[in-house]
């Protein structure tokens, strides 16, 4: 770093910003690895039952496969819309 | 003896796998290994070119697995080293040209012959051809560039060879993984241009085997059809010597990864 450099301001390298979307993108390709095939389908299903009674949509559903020393874990959460009551149960 | 096989794969196209595989071919054929090298690339055949004996394919891995060939009269003797040996990829757009069964034949007869490595050199992507380049091997060379979309493609190769290989697949132990950083610019590493060893190793979780330096003895090695390796006086060429002692066991501390040292001037000013 010599002087003249010293005084340009410089923004972030963009290796740093390279390897910041890779470890992002890696981690959750990772997860969503190895997968059973079915979980898009039953992401999908558990939607449909979940909105009979609350208002979200599919990005509020997080489904990951963990495993975890010989037994695996589905692990399920619905992240539920802040403030809104929720909808009334269909018949 | 069983021949080990090394598959010499990356996801993306255009790393560097077929000067990978015909100079890592060449560099266990020079420490007295008896090698086969073959090119998997259904269709776009090329290792041939790169290792100097494109005008002496006679026959192919295709004719071979559909019986038109034996595999000794398909294998082409190197020039330089008479226990290396290229068995050429099909130029046939029969994209089912290679199975399973077949592939299997092959590696199995190259192995009761006495060979000591076949190194696999896999086509791009994760097609069959790649597949079958991978499913029978005992270790694996990633090779990857410092590079968003290659360190990705990477990271998805290493899960296929976790799940879908021979190995995987019989719970025989995994794919021993390698990963090779090809193209590397310490100079641009240095000012923050390029990812560094460090963070390829830390996002893939994996450390390297070798790093080869990004260098114009490259495609003069391949516009001559000698593998860089044999080119002693090139960086790539020692990086790649180091890399093959190290796949033999060898410890070698890595090489031409840092930017040249600059001179007083140049540190006081820049530049």
């Amino acid at each position: 770093m010599g002087i003249l450099d010293f005084l340009k301001r410089k923004p972030e390298p963009s290796a740093v910003v390279a390897k910041e979307r890779l470890r992002i993108i890696v981690a959750q390709e990772r997860s969503t690895r190895g997968a059973p095939d079915y979980l898009p389908l039953l992401r999908n299903e558990l939607l449909e039952v979940i909105r009979k009674y609350v208002n979200v949509d599919l990005e509020a559903i997080n489904i990951n496969v963990e495993r975890d020393s010989g037994h695996e874990v589905l692990e399920l959460s619905v992240a539920l819309p802040d403030g809104k009551p929720a909808a009334t149960p269909a018949g | 003896m069983t021949a080990e096989i090394i598959v010499v794969t990356s996801g993306k196209g255009g790393v560097g796998k077929t000067t990978t595989s015909a100079s890592l071919a060449t560099g266990l054929a020079m420490a007295g290994k008896k090698v086969a090298v073959i090119d998997f690339d259904v269709g776009l055949r090329n290792l041939d070119l790169i290792m100097g004996c494109e005008r002496r394919v006679v026959y192919d891995f295709v004719n071979v697995i559909h019986g038109e060939a034996t595999v000794k009269q398909a294998l082409i003797k190197d020039k330089r080293h008479e226990n290396l040996h290229v068995l050429a990829a099909s130029q046939t757009r029969d994209k089912d040209a290679l199975t399973q069964e077949g592939v299997e034949k092959v590696l199995d007869e190259l192995s009761k012959d006495g060979f000591d490595y076949i190194v696999c050199d896999s086509p791009a992507g994760i097609e069959k051809g790649a597949h079958l380049a991978m499913y029978f091997a005992d270790h694996a060379v990633v090779v990857v560039n410092p590079e968003v979309s290659s360190v990705r493609d990477s990271d998805r190769i290493l899960g296929l060879l976790a799940s879908k290989t021979r190995r995987a697949e019989r719970g025989d132990g995994a794919v021993a993984q390698h990963l090779l950083l090809t193209r590397y610019n310490p100079a641009r590493v240095a000012i923050g241009e390029m990812l560094s060893v460090k963070d390829v190793e830390e996002i893939l979780g994996l450390s390297v085997i070798g790093v080869i330096p990004e260098s114009e003895n490259v495609l003069a090695a391949s516009n001559a059809g000698v593998p860089v390796i044999l080119d002693e006086n090139s960086n790539a060429g020692q990086a790649y010597r180091d890399t093959v002692a190290r796949l033999l066991g060898e410890e070698r501390p890595l090489r031409f990864v840092d930017a040249p040292k600059k001179g007083f001037f140049q540190r006081v000013f820049g530049g």
